[in-house]
Formats: structure tokens, C-alpha cells, sequence
């Protein structure tokens, strides 16, 4: 989390430009509020506290609950921590077929925490995950915006280990 | 089968990533040269060529784009669905990846032929890559004088904007999109009144899917005819990209003349995974009816897989082998459209659950004889009953399970477990 990126308990200011600079591309502010909370997430360490969503909710003049009911809608925007790295491994149909379930047993053992928990260390955190659009690459996982395909257990617990 | 691929004609070419390359590859001249056609005479075009909707639907395109009010001032959209969200697709991504201004040159004819003067691309949140090259590629041709003000010195004006999604399957459906790209939950609305009329921000809109839009070019720079000598017949025309994943060699995309078969498609991914036998397929993504091995050789396009109640869809093919139970895979099914409905409907909503919790028992042999007819009844009531095709999606696999392989069901209910063997997929030095 970029504490010192903070002022007061709005958005930072780099967040606040990056949303202006939308502004002008869209015919309503309501638009924005996807794109905001995307910027949010990132500047508050890939979560959202109450805190940033309230920002929000003020700076595209919206009501907190109609920002509440957004975040709580989609699986990418969280209201809980998530590690540094956020691992996503897909257990949809194609990765199955292919070990994907192993995969996760295999994360979730090296981890030693369960899905949504972080490790003490506040590294990693994972979660399965529907369907990634990369079956071609099954059995795979997506740690942070990457993909990582063509996993085997053994694989996928080297990547972990190389993570920071 | 030998075949010069179109849409992905350009894979191994980087060079095309920037507008310089593209063009030196023949891009935007059919851009050009669509700047210098009426707006209708497009359409036109579009419509002789017999081009259907690659997202799922099948709907003819020129259709639809002929259905946004002409002579009006009122702004319009074109928003390209980049959703790609339905399981075992993945096409769209490689489309954008490999090739992003046959994209943005589709975009743009069609944004002129329907007087379109914004584009959203809505891309689902987890395509950050694909995304930041799409994006690159837009700055690229802003620069280049094909996107803005004044495209190609033709005073049309187009402003093209990448939407990022943010992780829900539901989003793909049109009015779903409609609403997430408006900032709201995607729910999907009630149709009518449909978004060629009411669409995004309330104005008339086109929605279209990625791949759709990339065949746009070469209709307008090969022509209609050239169009429809590729595929089955007149109602099934163009050349498609297939995703080929699950139990096969080469997973991957594999661009054919619309119609190909299963059997061409595994030859093409370097056959059956390990060599053993086909068991069964799904022809189009999650939401089609699962196909036996029997029906390998269907020409896969829209109405020959209609014919055999399944459907082409996204032409995601899942490909199963011998060793695959197929109450699981349809439990994996069932659950991600359970976790995936938005909730507004109560057939859906609880018909997603229920087939989902039904499954998961019959799966490891707690279920009997009528929970099989329980499922009939409860796909029965799912269908037609909602307000989007989610619900119909879900009852796409699981009702295929319960008709076409009614056996393996009733194995699992007299064996009291489930009759095949759960194997590791891999060699035992590969789990640590
Ligand atoms: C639940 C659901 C999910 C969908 N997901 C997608 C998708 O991810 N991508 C897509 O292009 N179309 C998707 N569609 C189809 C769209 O609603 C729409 O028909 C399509 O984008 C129209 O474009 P086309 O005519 O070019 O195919 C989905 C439909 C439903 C009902
Ligand atoms: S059918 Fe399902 S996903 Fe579609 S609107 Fe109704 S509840 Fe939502
Ligand atoms: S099923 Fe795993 S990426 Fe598609």
C-alpha cells in the first residue's frame, strides 16, 4: 500500500488525474466508475478498503452504495487484502482436463494458507478461478497480470518460488 | 488441410503491431477504400456477404448494422465485445494479440457505415496484455491519422476507447455489457427495446464481437463473392477461427473455411492427447450441448450443429477422451453458470443451483434414478424463461448429459460412486 501516495482521505492525486484524463471520453460521469475503481485498486494495493471506495463514491459524485453494490458485483475488484502476488488458477473445464485441479492442490500446499487468506509474510494469496481465456495453454494460472500456462505441479511450485 | 489462413494471416508477423507494418502487409486499404463507398453500399456489402456474428449468436451482421435509425444526429456506438468469457474460448485475445489493427480497421468501417462515432472495446478485466497492446495499437493510428478528428482526410470523426471489464462472465451478453460499460452492475436488460435503437448511454448501438469485426476488412477489400466461396453453404460462409482445447496434442487456434469437422480439427491439433480415444466434445464453449464421438464428422457451422441440438457458438471445442467422466465435466459447467448468474431471474438463479448441487451428488454416487428426471424438469423450466440466454447456456451441457449419455448418469447411481478411475494426467516425477 503507497501510504505517502495518499492526501487526506480522498484519492491520490495521480489516481484523480488518471480518471480526469478519462472524463472527456465518456458522455456520463457514471461511466468513469469501472475505470476509477480499477486506478483505485491500484493505488491501494490491490484492494479496496472502505476508505477508497468512499473516494470514489465522491470523486464521480456517486452514492457510496451504488459503488458498493459495483465492487461487491465483479470478481476482479476485492474488499478484503490480497497478497503482493494475486494467483488466479483456473479450474474451469479445459484446465481440468488437463491437471488444472492439481495445480491448485499443489499452490495450495506449497502456500500453506487457504484460498482468500494471505501468507504471513504478505506475498502471495490465491484463488480458483472460471476460466481465463488461454485454455490452450492448460493447465495454467494467472499470478498478478500475467499468464503462466503449460503448468505441471512440479512447475507451477518452481514460479512460486521465484516470485519476490 | 491446407489452408491459407485470412484472420490470423498475420500471426508471426510482429511488424503488424504498428500501423507502418500493417500497412506494408496490405492494412487499411480497405479502410480507404470504404471511405470512399456510401455508408449503405457497405452494409450492403456486409449483408451479401452472409457473414453471421461470431460472439455466439450467429446473427448476420449486416442485418443488424441496418437496423441503426439512419439520417439521425443522435450520437451512436459501436461496442466490440472483447468479453471472451465463455469457457474454452480464447480467440479473441490471440486475434488482438496477433493482429490489433485488422481490429481497430474493422472497428472503423463499421463505425462509418452505421455513423458511429465513438467505438468502446469492452475487454474483460483479465486481458491486461492484450488490453495494453490494443491500446498501444489505437495511440498508433491516432498518430497515424486513422483514428480522431478526421479520419484519412475523409472528415469522418471516430474516437476509440479500450473499456476494461472487471471479472463477470455475464458482461459478455450485449446488455449486460451495455450496463457495465455504463457503469453499473451487468445485468442485463429487457429486450425490447433492443440496443440498435436504446444501446449504450441510450443512443442506437452496434455491439459486435472481436472476430466479427476483423472479418470486416476483408469482405470490403476481397468482396462479398470472394466471402461466401468459403464455408458450407450461403447461410454458413467466411473462414472461422476455431479454439481447439482439452484432450488433443496441439491445443490452440486453427483458422479454417467455416464447416470443418471435428476429425479435421484434432488432425490439425496433432491428434488425440496421448493417443487414446475421443469420448466426447462440446462444439462451441461452454453453453453447447456436449456432442458424443459418433457425431465427429458434423460440418461444425451454425446450422449443421443447430441440426444436431448443439450449437457452433464461439466455436470453443472442448475435446474429451476416454477417460473423462462426464457427470464431472458438466458439474464444472453447471457450477461456474451458478456462480455466474446475476441473480435477477428466479429460474436462473436457482436453476443454475440446483443443477449444480444435483450434479455434484450424482457425481460421487449419492444421487438416484429420479434426480436424473429431476434435471430434465428443472432444465425444462430454465428454458425460454429468463431474460437472457444464461439460463438456456446451463441447460445446454446439463441436458445434453441427461439425453445423450443417460448411461454414464445411471452408472454412477447403481455403482453408488463414480464408475471410471481418477487418474493423474501427469508422470508421477512432475507432483513434488
Ligand atoms: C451469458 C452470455 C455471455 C456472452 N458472452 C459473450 C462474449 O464473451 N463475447 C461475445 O462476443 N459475445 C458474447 N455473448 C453474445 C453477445 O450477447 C452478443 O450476441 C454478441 O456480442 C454479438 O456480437 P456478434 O453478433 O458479432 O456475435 C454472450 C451472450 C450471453 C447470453
Ligand atoms: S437469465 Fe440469469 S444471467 Fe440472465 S438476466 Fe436472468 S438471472 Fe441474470
Ligand atoms: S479453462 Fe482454463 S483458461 Fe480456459
Amino acid at each position: 500500500m503507497s501510504e505517502s501516495a495518499r492526501h487526506g482521505d480522498g484519492l491520490p492525486r495521480e489516481a484523480k488525474r488518471a480518471i480526469d484524463e478519462l472524463r472527456p471520453h465518456y458522455p456520463t460521469t457514471e461511466a468513469l466508475l469501472l475505470p476509477a475503481l480499477h486506478i483505485a485498486q491500484r493505488h491501494w494495493g490491490g484492494w479496496l478498503p472502505d476508505e477508497a471506495i468512499s473516494a470514489v463514491a465522491r470523486e464521480l459524485d456517486l452514492a457510496e452504495s451504488k459503488v458498493y453494490g459495483v465492487v461487491t458485483f465483479y470478481d476482479l475488484f476485492h474488499q478484503h487484502p490480497v497478497g503482493r502476488h494475486r494467483i488466479r488458477v483456473c479450474t474451469n473445464l479445459s484446465c481440468t482436463l488437463r491437471g488444472g485441479e492439481e495445480i491448485l492442490h499443489a499452490v495450495r500446499r506449497h502456500l500453506k494458507v487457504d484460498e482468500n487468506e494471505v501468507t504471513a509474510d504478505g506475498r502471495c494469496s490465491f484463488v480458483h478461478f472460471e476460466c481465463l481465456g488461454a485454455c490452450e495453454q492448460a493447465p495454467m494460472m494467472m499470478i498478478g497480470d500475467r499468464y503462466h500456462g503449460d503448468l505441471t505441479p512440479r512447475r507451477a511450485v518452481e514460479i512460486l518460488e521465484g516470485l519476490d | 488441410m491446407a489452408f491459407e489462413p485470412i484472420l490470423l494471416r498475420n500471426a508471426g508477423n510482429p511488424a503488424v503491431h504498428e500501423v507502418s507494418g500493417y500497412r506494408k502487409a496490405g492494412g487499411y486499404e480497405a479502410l480507404s477504400k470504404a471511405l470512399a463507398m456510401e455508408p449503405e453500399e457497405i452494409i450492403d456489402a456486409v449483408k451479401a456477404s452472409g457473414l453471421r456474428g461470431r460472439g455466439g449468436a450467429g446473427f448476420p451482421a449486416g442485418l443488424k448494422w441496418s437496423f441503426i435509425p439512419k439520417g439521425s444526429e443522435k450520437a451512436k456506438y459501436l461496442v466490440c465485445n472483447a468479453d471472451e468469457s465463455e469457457p474454452g474460448t480464447f480467440k479473441d485475445r490471440i486475434l488482438i494479440e496477433t493482429d490489433p489493427h485488422q481490429l481497430i480497421e474493422g472497428c472503423a468501417i463499421c463505425c462509418y457505415a452505421v455513423g458511429a462515432s465513438t467505438c468502446y472495446v469492452y475487454i474483460r478485466g483479465e486481458y491486461v496484455a492484450p488490453a495494453l497492446t490494443l491500446e498501444r495499437a489505437i495511440a498508433d493510428a491516432y498518430e497515424h491519422g486513422l483514428l480522431g478528428e478526421d479520419v484519412l482526410g475523409s472528415g469522418f470523426a471516430l474516437d476509440m476507447r479500450v473499456h476494461r471489464g472487471a471479472g463477470a462472465y455475464i458482461c459478455g451478453e450485449e446488455t449486460g455489457m451495455l450496463e457495465s460499460l455504463e457503469g453499473r452492475r451487468g445485468q442485463p436488460r429487457i429486450k425490447p427495446p433492443f440496443p440498435a435503437i436504446v444501446g449504450a448511454f441510450a443512443a442506437p448501438t452496434v455491439i459486435n464481437n472481436v472476430e466479427t469485426l476483423c472479418n470486416v476488412p476483408h469482405i470490403i477489400g476481397r468482396g462479398a463473392e470472394w466471402f461466401k466461396s468459403l464455408g458450407t453453404d450461403e447461410r454458413n460462409t467466411g473462414p472461422k477461427v476455431y479454439c481447439i482445447s482439452g484432450h488433443v496434442e496441439r491445443p490452440g487456434v486453427y483458422e479454417y473455411p467455416i464447416g470443418v469437422t471435428l476429425d479435421d480439427l484434432i488432425a490439425a491439433a496433432g491428434g488425440m492427447y496421448r493417443g487414446r480415444a475421443l469420448k466426447a466434445y462440446i462444439p462451441g464453449g461452454a453453453s453447447a450441448a456436449i456432442l458424443s464421438d459418433e457425431q465427429s464428422g458434423l460440418p461444425m457451422d451454425f446450422d449443421s450443429l443447430a441440426q444436431a441440438g448443439s450449437m457452433l457458438g464461439s466455436a470453443a471445442v472442448v475435446v474429451m477422451d476416454e477417460t473423462t467422466c462426464l457427470v464431472r465435466a458438466t458439474l464444472r459447467l453447471a457450477k461456474f453458470f451458478a456462480h455466474e448468474s446475476c441473480g435477477q431471474c428466479t429460474p436462473c438463479r436457482e436453476g443454475t443451483n440446483w443443477s449444480e448441487m444435483i450434479l455434484a451428488r450424482l457425481e460421487d454416487g449419492r444421487g438416484s434414478e429420479s434426480d436424473i428426471d429431476l434435471l430434465q424438469r428443472i432444465t425444462t423450466n430454465m428454458s425460454g424463461t429468463a431474460l437472457c440466454a444464461l439460463a438456456d447456456a446451463c441447460v445446454g451441457p446439463v441436458r445434453s448429459l441427461v439425453t445423450n449419455f443417460r448411461p454414464e448418469v445411471m452408472q454412477h447411481v447403481e455403482q453408488g460412486c463414480c464408475p471410471l478411475p481418477r487418474q493423474s494426467i501427469f508422470e508421477p516425477g512432475a507432483v513434488s
